[in-house]
């Protein structure tokens, strides 16, 4: 018979208690970006998709080894390159990174020995074509640096 | 004649207009207290503060297609939501608001809310029933079962009441507690009976009104079920507009009654200028402490809120109304 | 009154709790055969989210297979990762530098908070009550923020190589985590007033879904499961690897046997992986994070086995491998299958709603059983 009293009001006063804990987050502030209105900076390390390096001419560091090629595990990176007659090293030609089977795992950010690669900071991406997420780096190195 | 007959058509249409206003902006309300209490915003996009959101999503609801699935049973399916929703329109014509605002007052007021009250549950069979769908079936089983226990509790304490006070009229009885808060039922200070129980009183006719609207924390019917929607699963836009606005009609209805019966109706808490704004500040008060039970407690059992209803709050006011008759006699 | 029932068979219909369903967190199908509200036989079927993991084991070589084990429960992955690394490096015979190995573990730990956090709200929702969803996941956030700046995912962390990290945690890093150490303790103790001793939570959890010693030996469930029936099992203490030895912390048992129990044994399990970290964040030497040397991998022809605890249970890996470039078998012992598959035994009597909460207790992540 006590013990049914005393649950009835042990359970009352545990029902105020967490009314009050709700009653003080009420009042504390919001915690929401509200997104289009107000944008995040990512941080440094942040994992965008890749795009090439340039030096101060604004050619591409890549010497066409292709290890970036054979370390991803989705076969993401088709490179072509060509050497220029009277010239030592490799030319890059063409470089197309198929965004859509891309997983970021940064294989090849880290198998590449030049500093040719590094990833963007690029998350605004979204569109209903697959032929959007098919990027063509060279061309893209090419816009930014004309 | 003529002058009382379009007095009842204009009090008639502003209770409806009363009730539809709150069902929609309640709704805003509740959005709002819930993203506040979980530390977000809440709908601020359309309109200042979101004020626009309940007549656009009324927009939506009505312009979608009111689609009625082939094998249930057309005329039960279409009268369940307007059962629903009817009961709870035409019982805020007796809710007297203050001394001179009240759609057309009855000396039976209280009988005829509960009456219409116990009509509202009809409309969970109907729709649970003519829906030809598992979960339904179920969903509505348990909120009938639910909202018979909880009638039971409800009415024992407005029985006390009556006895306390000697009339069924609702305008009687906030009269009976006019002058100051010490008047008031909830407190044990009435004159002619001194019951120390009226607060836990008070707990458990506001525990019943929870439970009568299906609201959380014993909101069964409609949000579990195996997380499906319950007795309104197989509704679609208008159908399930009018379920839900019916549902924060009777929140409002149940908000005036407590009121009513324990907090003095439109009286002032000193006695100074009793009005009509007391009334709908008390009403938004405790609308606002239901919407604060609901997001910060999750749901009961079936078992455990039958036995809530059958062996804890029943007793407790079986044992208040004893006490109040015996009181009563002595002093 | 929720004691089991006797059944009578002749008056069932099926209920499909189908793919497609807000309480199986995941795409999980429980075919289920009721007797108006008590089930008398439950099936679960899986398979719909195969993604073919060991198959990719077979076929990939193994710097590319790393990518692959933070997808398999993507809500604990670092935990994944760590066994998988350990693993190709005692195979290989690769040597850690001893602050990759403290790093790992500090991350690791957080990563467990995380992912307990999150089955926390899942759990309290799932039973009815929204806000404390809104809370665990403001404070995992700064656990993915912290985790953000050091690897750049919040999610599906490629974190580890083998032989070390893949970059070096930075102070910003170490502040924020000491800062994290006593917010959390805070959130830990609004949770419990707020959740545990609130009488209609406790009314739906004590008593339900009692697992017996026996039943949890039958079909090998670990973590959580195992815990909150006596057992006291954790591969950390049992069969300790990388540098859980210096750390000192218990391991949390009850033994009531229901879900209220398996559910204070995470609670409890969330304020020992704040110990943890504390003691590594003391304790972290300086030094390089990979070897000097980095060797391909060449792993001789044999089998081996590294199992690691993770939030969801002892997460095993085999290898056999025959000398050449990608294993011949790479086999993932997956713990939620086995934690999963006591639901259809004992399930028989219960009520539906408490059936789903004991579903909900168990911690079931659907992509890590069918990988």
């Amino acid at each position: 018979m006590g013990a049914y009293f005393s649950e009835i009001f042990s359970g009352l006063w545990s029902l105020f208690v967490g009314m009050g804990i709700t009653f003080r987050e009420f009042f504390s502030p919001t915690v929401t970006v509200q997104y289009p209105y107000e944008t995040l900076k990512m941080t440094a390390r942040y994992r965008g998709h890749i795009e090439l390096i340039s030096d101060e001419e604004g050619n591409p560091n890549c010497v066409v080894c292709g290890m970036c090629e054979k370390a991803c595990p989705s076969s993401c990176i088709t490179l072509a390159g060509e050497k220029p007659e009277g010239g030592k090293k490799k030319v890059l030609t063409s470089y197309l990174l198929d965004f859509t089977k891309c997983s970021l795992c940064g294989s090849c950010v880290e198998s590449c020995n030049f500093n040719a690669i590094d990833f963007s900071k690029e998350y605004n991406l979204a569109s209903t074509r697959k032929e959007d997420f098919h990027f063509n780096l060279l061309q893209r190195l090419k816009d930014r640096n004309p | 004649m003529s002058l009382t007959l379009l007095n009842v058509i204009i009090a008639v249409v502003i209770a409806i207009a009363f009730a539809a206003l709150n069902a929609a902006y309640l709704v805003w309300a509740e959005r709002r207290g819930a993203a506040r209490i979980q530390r977000r915003p809440g709908p601020n996009i359309n309109g200042p503060f979101g004020l626009f959101q309940p007549p656009l999503d009324g927009v939506k609801l009505m312009a979608k297609q009111l689609l009625i699935p082939g094998d249930v049973d057309k005329i039960l399916f279409m009268v369940a939501p307007v059962l629903a929703m009817a009961p709870a329109i035409t019982s805020f014509v007796t809710i007297p608001f203050s001394d001179h605002i009240v759609g057309h007052n009855m000396h039976i007021g209280i009988l005829l809310v509960f009456a219409f009250a116990s009509m509202g549950g009809m409309a969970l069979l109907l729709a649970g029933w003519s829906s030809r769908n598992k979960y339904s079936v179920m969903s509505s089983v348990r909120a009938v079962s639910q909202a018979i226990a909880y009638e039971i509790p409800m009415l024992i304490t407005v029985i006390t009441i009556v006895m306390i006070t000697g009339t069924t009229d609702l305008m009687g009885i906030v009269k009976s507690q006019a002058g100051g808060f010490w008047h008031w039922n909830i407190f044990p200070f009435k004159a002619g009976v001194f019951n120390p129980l009226m607060l836990l009183s008070f707990l458990v006719f506001f525990i019943s009104s929870l439970a009568e609207t299906n609201r959380a924390p014993f909101d069964l019917g409609e949000a579990e079920s195996e997380l499906v929607a319950g007795f309104h699963t197989e509704y679609g836009s208008m159908g399930f507009g009018l379920f839900f606005m019916g549902e924060y009609a009777n929140i409002v209805i149940g908000a005036s009654l407590t009121t009513i019966l324990f907090l003095g109706g439109w009286d002032c808490p000193f006695g100074l200028f009793p009005g009509v704004w007391w009334f709908l500040l008390k009403i938004y008060l405790l609308i606002a402490t239901f919407i604060w039970i609901r997001w910060t407690f999750p749901r009961t059992t079936i078992y455990g809120l039958l036995n809530l209803s059958w062996k804890i709050l029943i007793p407790f006011s079986l044992f208040n109304l004893l006490l109040t008759a015996g009181l009563l006699k002595v002093f | 009154m929720s004691a089991p029932i006797t059944i009578r068979p002749d008056e069932t219909f099926t209920l499909n709790v189908g793919p497609q369903h807000p309480a199986t967190h995941g795409v999980l199908r429980v075919k289920m055969e009721m007797d108006g509200e008590y089930i008398v036989n439950a099936e679960t079927v899986i398979g719909y989210i195969h993604r073919m993991h060991e198959k990719m084991g077979e076929l990939k070589t193994y710097p590319q297979f790393l990518m692959n084990l933070s997808r398999m429960d993507y809500l604990g992955a670092l935990g994944y990762s760590h066994g998988h690394v350990l693993l190709i490096e005692k195979a290989a015979g690769i040597e850690v530098p001893e602050r990759a190995e403290y790093i790992r573990a500090i991350t690791v730990e957080l990563n467990r908070i995380a992912s307990h956090l999150f089955w926390f709200g899942a759990f309290v929702m799932d039973l009815g009550g929204f806000s404390p969803l809104m809370y665990a996941l403001q404070d995992r956030e700064y656990i993915l923020d912290m985790l953000e700046a050091i690897t750049g995912s919040r999610l599906t962390y490629s974190y580890y190589r083998f032989g070390g990290l893949y970059n070096d945690v930075d102070d910003d890093f170490i502040d924020a985590a000491r800062r994290f150490i006593p917010r959390m303790r805070a959130s830990l103790k609004k949770y419990h007033r707020l959740v545990t001793g609130n009488i209609i939570f406790m009314k739906r959890l004590e008593g339900i879904a009692p697992l017996t010693p026996e039943i949890i030996r039958k079909y090998g469930a670990t973590s959580a499961v195992a815990r909150g029936s006596g057992i006291n099992f954790d591969v950390r203490k049992n069969e300790p690897y990388s540098v859980y030895p210096e750390f000192d912390f218990d391991v949390p048992v009850y033994h009531e046997c229901d879900s209220l129990a398996r559910y204070m044994v995470r609670m409890a399990e969330m304020e020992q992986s704040l110990r943890i970290i504390e003691q590594g964040l003391d304790k972290l030497p300086g030094g390089p994070i990979m070897p000097e040397k980095k060797k391909p991998i060449k792993i001789a022809p044999g089998d081996y086995y590294q199992a690691v605890e993770t939030a969801r249970g002892s997460f095993g890996i085999r290898l056999v491998s025959d000398g050449g470039k990608t294993p011949y078998r790479l086999k993932l012992r997956s713990p939620t299958y086995s934690n999963m598959h006591l639901f259809d035994e004992s399930c028989r009597g219960m009520l539906i709603m408490d059936a789903l909460a004991f579903m909900g207790s168990l911690d079931l992540v659907i992509p890590e059983i069918d990988r």
